[in-house]
């Protein structure tokens, strides 16, 4: 493939490539719209309790609901320091 | 009772004014009275686009501070006698606007017109947020472009949820699509999100496609609405979008490249 043609191929991509990136954030843009008020108030409550055993980021934790049609599922996510379970022996 | 509509869309300069003043003209030109009003205050432009600024006396703050009535303010077009204009101040800040003032002006305007336009400034702040409590339909202009397709979903947040429709209860607000700035030819070789694409990404109904095209810039050069041009694609295209949503079966048009070499030479 010639250098023209490689240019003339990811200038054929970036439109798909703009609806995927779009896609993916609005996606997460509208569940985070749609989520219950209570949600943010929930993390940092979560946070500050996980944050009392492990030295985590404030982006550590990640709460969402996710609605199906006859069920809602609330999703916790926390990332843990690959040092959190030294961190977590200093701290006692 | 007039029927309100917002112009909006999130993110600037993708041609809410162009359209503003582009229906408002169209759809007082199929004999609807029609008023379109300027809800940027401190920038107005509408003025402008529509060729009235040497004509403007009164604007909506001082309507809103009781300095001048409605019918004082309210600038009447010389090309159509169903159009007016209630122009934007340039100087006063936006805290001037008040929710209770413009629902008293939209109120008093109800009784006289059958549309009233509401082009809204960018962003999210107070005069774009007021611009459209009121509204009984949304244009949301959007450019085949990342920013204003995810701008204009987050106007579609807001539409849903802060509008008085909304805190009533009563039937949202109709959305519409307007996909402004667009090119066919970009669109073929990939380097542009087509109609479809932004369509799948919003989900909304489209109200028409208005091409990218000079003609834009000169007629608002000359303070003439788009509109009026009706040898160019944009214009058409606008028109196109005013007897869409007054219900009639139209075609979209300019969304395929077909255009022959000459065209492409001397269109626009
Ligand atoms: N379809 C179009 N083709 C070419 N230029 C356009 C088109 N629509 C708008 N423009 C130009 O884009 C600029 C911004 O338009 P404007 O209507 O003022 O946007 P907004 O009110 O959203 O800030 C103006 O210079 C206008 O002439
Ligand atoms: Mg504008």
């Amino acid at each position: 493939m010639g250098l023209l043609d490689y240019f003339r191929a990811s200038r054929r991509n970036s439109a798909a490539v703009a609806k995927d990136r779009l896609q993916i954030l609005i996606a997460h843009e509208r569940a985070e719209r749609n989520s219950p008020s209570y949600l943010p108030l929930l993390q940092n409550e979560l946070l500050a309790v996980v944050r009392k055993y492990v030295h985590v980021d404030h982006d550590a934790i990640s709460v969402s609901l996710e609605q199906s049609d006859n069920q809602e599922i609330l999703e916790l996510n926390i990332v843990l320091p690959e040092n959190g379970q030294a961190e977590h022996a200093h701290q006692r | 009772m007039a029927r309100t509509i917002v112009v909006t869309s999130g993110k600037g300069g993708v041609g809410k004014t162009t359209t503003s003043a582009a229906i408002a003209m169209g759809l007082a030109r199929k004999g609807h009275r029609t008023v379109v009003i300027d809800f940027d205050v401190g920038l107005r432009n509408l003025d402008l686009v529509m060729g009235c600024e040497r004509r403007v006396v009164y604007d909506l703050v001082n309507v809103i501070q009781g300095e001048a009535n409605i019918r004082q303010a309210l600038i009447r077009d010389k090309r159509c006698e169903e159009l007016y204009v209630l122009p934007a101040s340039q100087t006063r800040d936006k805290e001037a606007l008040s929710k209770e003032g413009i629902g008293a002006i939209l109120e008093q305007l109800s009784g006289d017109f059958e549309y009233i336009v509401c082009d809204s400034p960018a962003g999210i702040e107070k005069g774009a947020t007021l611009a459209m409590y009121y509204a009984d339909d949304a244009f949301v202009v959007t450019n085949p472009e990342v920013s204003s397709v995810r701008d204009s979903d987050r106007m579609l947040g807001i539409l849903a949820s802060k509008s008085r429709r909304a805190e009533n209860n009563e039937e949202p607000i109709k959305e519409y699509l307007l996909l402004n700035r667009y090119s066919p030819k970009r669109v073929k070789v990939g380097e542009m999100l087509s109609v479809e694409d932004v369509q799948e990404i919003l989900s909304m109904h489209l109200l028409g496609v208005i091409p990218e095209s000079r003609s834009v810039l000169s007629s608002s050069n000359a303070g003439v609405p788009i509109i009026l041009d009706e040898d160019s694609n944009a214009g058409q295209a606008y028109a196109d979008v005013v007897a869409r949503y007054l219900g009639e079966e139209v075609p979209h048009r300019f969304i395929n490249d077909k255009k022959g070499l000459l065209g492409r030479l001397f269109g626009g």
